[in-house]
């Protein structure tokens, strides 16, 4: 089981619920299950998004294990300037 | 995990390994190459803010003696809007194609039309002239209010705000973050405060204009020499504005003379790619210093409102804002990040944060150092200096009560991990200028900021020389001094002298994929690679050294430089240094070489404390910052100099953005001031010496504890000046910048 915090912006998908508790071993499986549970998440997500896993920010990180307990978060995706 | 340890190179100063060519001339920049048959470029761009094109005829120009080619975007592939897959990833190609070349419509002034290519300059000229356009010019829409106003002007037919239950004029996106009951949490504060901040249009100002040459082979494939924050950009973003494969395009970055985030897109390198393989010769386009103004992507214009609740004894219960930012003529302003930042630097149990992405008839936005932060900050931070003032409390002290930690959950979801905050607000308030003495029309200001800083992809690769030298390769052309650092990594894994180490600038072609230098992400990134690579390096030794010695590569050990037999090995050997084993290596096995590639995890985030000391002269205006110290956590400095560059670079900057720099429009939506006489930044007589503490923290998910630093220090100045202005004067300047006529006339409203 892992634990999801949904976006603001997607939290009219979920029924207004902040936190999601689902089984998905990567990223991937995330998507798809909360797909699954609220229709139309993946495409309101888009395509281009970074995620924390466990506080750690990552993009494009579809791949990413999710283990056990680990706590996810969907940011935008970021560029820098610098 | 940062490793403890005693460093020999990290820490220290060498002098950079361009250095010596960029002061004596002798480094090649974009504009330095030439060929026998080159052709010159230019581009044609709209005199409408806004405008239908119906037709453009350049058949007069083709028959121009002399001109061997011209394009329109009739030669580009009309893309889909998608966003781009790959690793750059991040741009929408339908929108960057028509940035490149207007097609249906041109949605700024300058906005580029058509490109020619003639045996001269004078000749492309010419050759502009000829061109007929047949233009119906549009209301131009020229401010976030009149973007959004009801019934006003759309720039784009078909764009649908995302984000948002219904379509919203000019808004290409809605964003949202909240937590908690902010409401319910206002309500109970002691204290309530919330204002309107605005800020301008301004530009990152590199010396450097944009610069390229295309030479197209007899095989087809395109070669661009160009300066640019990323090689693997220009060529990914190339190939698909012209409809290219990839392999068909080589890019070699040159020296780059400033990029602060404006180079890390395309506006003339496709141009010069198309026109060459029409003309089938080399072709060149620099532009001018009046096109990077017009026609290059600013930091765009905000407004921000914002709203703080707190107890008396200055803890904040609540915190709102609302903030628009415009994009340009298309979407992509950065008011995620904004609104990702806006925050960031405190513990709130409740807030909401709504952004929103305003299109508007003004070039299209980019990058500029921490994208979307300092308009943010510049609003937070005022705020809480009113509220400190309101609460009687002192400054840092407020932001310390208040100041997020390790643990704190960031208002965009996870929780930092170790960060520097507090140490850098506890060294700011420990540093003498905090309590140095003020005298008449004099102020300080205290100002925080804050950027999450990048990772992404990186390579590189060590070659070992047969003498026991290194060459250093990596992908990221050298902005900021990353040269030095790079080599002091090598230096440092292989424990040998930092001037015997190389560190070259490979084109795309010459080094493994590497995400652009932005982000402030190369000494953390590509850093990484090269310990990896460094580490791969000594591993070969460590065989190498167990195959002299005819012992296992457990039993070798490498400390400081040498291969030494490993602690319970029982070996009784000399040590073999790096030049030992590197004069050997063809007997051992072959050349030595190390690489690595690697997506970056855990860039830490950096957060600064300011403190600036302006001077007002209340007759004219005119505000002269007379101090300024910057603290910033640099989470380990791998060389110092460079990170107090950064810090001195981006308060620089900011002053700009505090005191000096707009675009100004007229109300046909023409820039009026295009050039740096009239685009005033800061130069060096506008600024004492800007002192800088660098803090360190180390960041636990790199080894040696780095943190990116190059856009953290950018944040701060605008809010750190506004407030100093504010304790000099009794007035608080909402609006940037604070320039002696808007600030005389608000000393004079204040005075009525």
């Amino acid at each position: 089981m892992i634990h999801v915090v949904i976006p603001s912006g997607l939290r009219k998908l979920t029924g207004g619920a902040e936190h999601v508790e689902l089984v998905a071993k990567d990223v991937r499986g995330a998507v798809a299950a909360l797909d699954a549970r609220f229709p139309g998440f993946a495409e309101a997500l888009g395509a281009r998004f970074a995620v924390a896993v466990d506080g750690e920010i990552l993009q494009d990180a579809w791949h990413e294990p999710l283990p056990a307990g680990s706590e996810l978060h969907f940011l935008p995706a970021l560029s820098g300037g610098a | 995990m940062a490793e403890k340890r005693k460093f020999r190179w990290v820490g220290t100063r060498p002098i950079r390994h361009d250095g010596v060519d960029k002061v004596t001339g002798r480094a090649n920049f974009g504009a330095d190459l030439a060929f026998a048959d080159m052709l010159w470029g230019r581009v044609l761009r709209s005199p409408h803010a806004h405008a239908k094109i119906r037709r453009i005829d350049v058949s007069k120009a083709l028959a121009l003696p002399g001109v061997k080619a011209v394009a329109t975007a009739a030669d580009l592939p009309d893309l889909p809007p998608v966003e781009s897959g790959g690793l750059e990833g991040g741009a929408n190609f339908r929108d960057l194609s028509r940035n490149v070349l207007a097609r249906e419509k041109a949605l700024y002034h300058g906005h580029a039309v058509a490109a020619v290519a003639a045996t001269s300059e004078a000749l492309a000229e010419q050759a502009l002239d000829l061109i007929e356009v047949d233009y119906e010019p549009l209301p131009p829409v020229l401010s976030i209010d009149g973007a959004i106003a009801t019934g006003a002007p759309v720039l784009h037919a078909d764009l649908v705000t995302r984000g948002a239950d219904a379509n919203l004029p000019n808004v290409a996106s809605r964003i949202v973050f909240t937590r908690g009951d902010a409401d319910a949490a206002f309500a109970r504060a002691d204290v309530v405060v919330e204002r309107t901040f605005r800020t301008q249009t301004v530009h990152q100002g590199y010396i450097e204009p944009h610069a390229v040459v295309a030479r197209t082979n007899a095989d087809g494939q395109s070669v661009v020499w160009c300066c640019t924050q990323g090689p693997f950009m220009v060529r990914a973003y190339c190939a698909a504005v012209l409809g290219l494969e990839l392999s068909q395009l080589k890019v070699i970055p040159s020296e780059i003379g400033g990029g602060f985030g404006g180079k890390t897109t395309v506006y003339v390198e496709p141009l010069a790619v198309l026109l060459s393989r029409k003309a089938g010769r080399p072709v060149k386009i620099v532009m001018s210093r009046e096109e990077v103004f017009r026609a290059t992507g600013p930091a765009g214009a905000a407004t921000v409102h914002v709203k703080f609740g707190a107890n008396r004894d200055g803890k904040l219960v609540a915190g709102a804002a609302r903030m628009w930012y415009e994009a340009g003529a298309f979407p992509g302003s950065p008011v995620q990040a904004g609104a990702m930042t806006v925050l960031a630097p405190y513990a709130l149990e409740h807030f909401s944060i709504e952004g929103f992405d305003v299109v508007v008839n003004k070039p299209k936005t980019a990058a500029y150092r921490a994208p979307g932060a300092p308009q943010a900050a510049f609003a937070v931070e005022s705020l809480l200096d009113e509220l400190a003032q309101k609460l009687g409390v002192d400054p840092i002290e407020l932001r310390l009560a208040n100041a997020a930690r390790e643990g704190t959950q960031a208002p965009y979801g996870p929780r930092f991990k170790k960060i520097g905050m507090i140490e850098t607000l506890e060294a700011a308030r420990a540093h003498p200028h905090y309590a140095a003495k003020l005298g008449p029309n004099q102020g300080r200001g205290v100002a925080v900021g804050f950027w999450f800083n990048g990772g992404m992809s990186s390579s590189a690769e060590l070659h070992l020389t047969e003498e026991g030298t290194a060459v250093v390769a990596s992908g990221n052309p050298d902005i900021g001094g990353s040269r030095a650092s790079l080599a002091i990594l090598a230096a440092e894994e292989l424990g040998i002298d930092v001037a015997k180490v190389r560190p070259v600038v490979g084109d795309t072609e010459s080094v493994g994929y590497t995400d652009m230098t932005g982000g402030s992400r190369v000494t953390f990134a590509t850093g990484m690679a090269v310990i990896e690579a460094a580490r791969d390096v000594v591993r070969q030794l460590r065989e190498r050294a167990a195959k002299l010695w005819e012992c296992d590569p457990a039993q070798v050990a490498f400390h400081e430089g040498r291969c030494v037999p490993a602690e319970g090995s029982g070996l009784a050997k000399e040590p073999l240094s790096v030049a030992d084993i590197a004069r050997k290596m063809g007997a051992t096995g072959g050349p030595i070489s190390g690489q690595a590639q690697l997506t970056a995890r855990g860039a830490g985030p950096g957060f600064a404390t300011h403190l600036c000391d302006v001077e007002v002269d209340p007759e004219t205006g005119r505000v002269d910052v007379i101090r300024y110290t910057a603290v910033q956590d640099a989470g380990r400095a791998i060389h110092p100099s460079y990170v107090e560059g950064q810090m001195q670079g981006g308060v620089s900057q900011g002053v700009g953005w505090a005191l000096h720099e707009e675009y100004v429009f007229d109300a046909q939506g023409v820039l009026e001031n295009p050039g740096f006489l009239d685009y005033r930044m800061p130069v060096a007589s506008d600024l004492p010496m800007i002192d800088t503490v660098v803090v360190e923290v180390p960041n636990p998910s790199h080894p040696y504890g780095v943190r990116g630093v190059g856009e953290t220090p950018i944040v701060p100045p605008l809010a750190a000046v506004a407030n100093a202005v504010a304790h000099a004067t009794g007035v608080r300047m909402d609006a940037l910048p604070i320039s002696p006529p808007r600030l005389l006339a608000a000393l004079e409203r204040g005075a009525a």
